[in-house]
């Protein structure tokens, strides 16, 4: 063997002995009462995939969505199905919708995509549409009722009547702390869709709505928030076991209202700062949320990572790999009924880093 | 004219002119004043805030206010402090230029460039009120 020959394979050993080092294959045993009917699915969010010319990406974001792909497709056991949480483009142009799918096809999954408003407010989601299909829509698998939301609409006159051209309504959306943005609303009609849609589903069975936007109010100069998520949140209040998961917020966030139990996931591209680190604003995040750690800028993937998740007890459970840094674990305490990291949420076990200001 | 006249002269021009208010340049300023001044400076953050989400101030596209909305998690009220990842204390400023070559793949802007004191004023603003943690990690 040649030096460059042994050298080529202690490479290719290092490579792979870090990639297990490093992957959460450790899965949870899961507990339906059927182990058959036992499946977790992974969940990848916000890659921001952005244009700058030609056939040039930003680098970084396009790093954030390879390498999550690349880690689901080395998940043992394997993922049931992805999903994609939104904002896979950053301004909703062909030439990043175009990338960014061409990366989601690497998966050897079955994925489920949502829509976000960086996806949509250039031609209001129709050439998303032509790639991944309704914006709206819902599915069965295993038992669980699975609900997904456009929830990035909003007024009709924002939408329709105010930006004099698409490529400016695009832009105004896209400025997170932009003040001529508008609030983000699943809408009457698709309430009504989705009201008909629980209408014949059991309240015993588990329900799992994926939404771009959380379904609960944490913060309106970010949209973080839906403005009819009172409304929304009516319709899943019959069920014994409802659960929302939304993009969007780029950290980690849990919050329980009456039954419904809310996760939020991160993002692949960068992550967003929590809004008590904004001094000019009220906000409201969850008191039950242990915030993620402080993002280290000089490791450009820290503080973004993607999912994987179960849903044995009915309930989310959300292993989060996060890049560069410790993994967490959030999961619903049925004695306390709500979520709970499953390492950090005692005050006394919380770590330094987790203090955002 | 005689030394003695001269010194009488001059005295006279002096009160003359304090009391047209001429001679008072350093010690009084008016309502008016101080609002221009602050006018000043909420141009200079206006630009900053352009600038902040600007997707031309980096080569990629990229704007600082991808990362930090309302110039969020960027802690002005820290620095300087010891970066930890640099090893030693910088200004605020210096964290900016960092963000400009590295997230944004840009050029650092000289330190007295009225874009980058244009930027940190925009980031100051947008943290008015909370105390000085200079050295704060």
């Amino acid at each position: 063997m040649t030096d460059s020959a042994s050298r080529r394979d202690f490479l290719k050993g290092a490579g792979a002995a870090a990639a297990v080092s490093t992957l959460p294959l450790s899965m949870v045993k899961l507990a339906f009462a059927d182990p058959a009917q036992d499946f977790t699915f992974a969940y990848i969010s916000d890659s921001h995939i952005q244009h700058i010319s030609g056939n040039k990406f930003v680098r970084n974001w396009d790093r954030g969505l390879i390498r999550a792909v690349a880690e689901t497709n080395l998940l043992r056991p394997k993922p049931d199905f992805v999903m994609f949480g939104g904002d896979l483009a950053q301004l909703a142009t062909k030439e990043e919708l175009d990338h960014g799918a061409e990366m989601l096809a690497k998966l050897n999954y079955k994925t489920h995509m949502v829509m976000g408003e960086h996806d949509y407010y250039l031609d209001l989601g129709e050439y998303w549409s032509k790639l991944f299909g309704d914006h709206y829509y819902s599915f069965d698998h295993k038992g669980v009722h699975f609900v997904v939301l456009n929830s990035i609409l909003t007024f009709d006159e924002w939408t329709y009547e105010r930006w004099p051209t698409a490529e400016q309504r695009m832009l105004e959306m896209a400025g997170l702390d932009n003040p001529n943005g508008s609030p983000f609303m699943v809408g009457e009609k698709q309430r009504e869709w989705l009201r008909k849609d629980l209408e014949k589903v059991d309240k015993k069975t588990p329900l799992v709505v994926f939404s771009h936007s959380p379904i609960q109010k944490i913060y309106k100069g970010w949209n973080f928030w839906t403005d009819d998520a009172e409304e929304v949140q009516a319709l899943l209040k019959p069920f014994d076991k409802a659960n929302v998961v939304y993009g969007h917020v780029h950290q980690i966030q849990y919050n329980q209202i009456d039954n419904i139990s809310f996760n939020a996931v991160m993002a692949t591209a960068w992550p967003w700062p929590y809004p008590q680190s904004y001094a000019q604003a009220d906000q409201h995040l969850p008191v039950l949320t242990v915030p993620m750690n402080r993002a280290d800028p000089f490791f450009e993937r820290d503080a973004t990572g993607w999912q994987f998740i179960d849903v044995a007890t009915g309930r989310v459970a959300l292993d989060y790999n996060l890049y560069d840094n410790t993994n967490r674990r959030v999961a619903f305490n049925a004695a306390k009924g709500h979520p709970e990291d499953m390492t950090y949420q005692d005050p006394a076990r919380r770590i330094p880093p987790q203090v955002h200001y | 004219m005689s030394k003695k006249l001269f010194v009488v002269a001059c005295g006279i021009i002096a009160a003359a002119v304090m009391v047209a208010g001429l001679g008072v340049r350093a010690d009084e300023f008016t309502k008016d004043d101080v609002d221009r001044y602050q006018d000043e400076f909420m141009s200079v953050v206006e630009k900053g805030r352009k600038l902040w989400g600007s997707p031309d101030v980096g080569t990629n596209g990229v704007a600082c206010g991808q990362c930090h909305p309302n110039a969020a998690n960027t802690h002005p009220e820290t620095y300087p402090k010891f970066q930890k990842q640099l090893g030693r204390v910088i200004a605020f400023r210096e964290m900016i230029n960092w963000c400009l070559q590295q997230p944004l793949e840009g050029q650092p802007l000289g330190l007295d460039d009225p874009d980058l004191i244009a930027m940190e004023a925009y980031a100051h603003w947008e943290r008015r009120g909370v105390a000085l943690a200079p050295g704060k990690h």
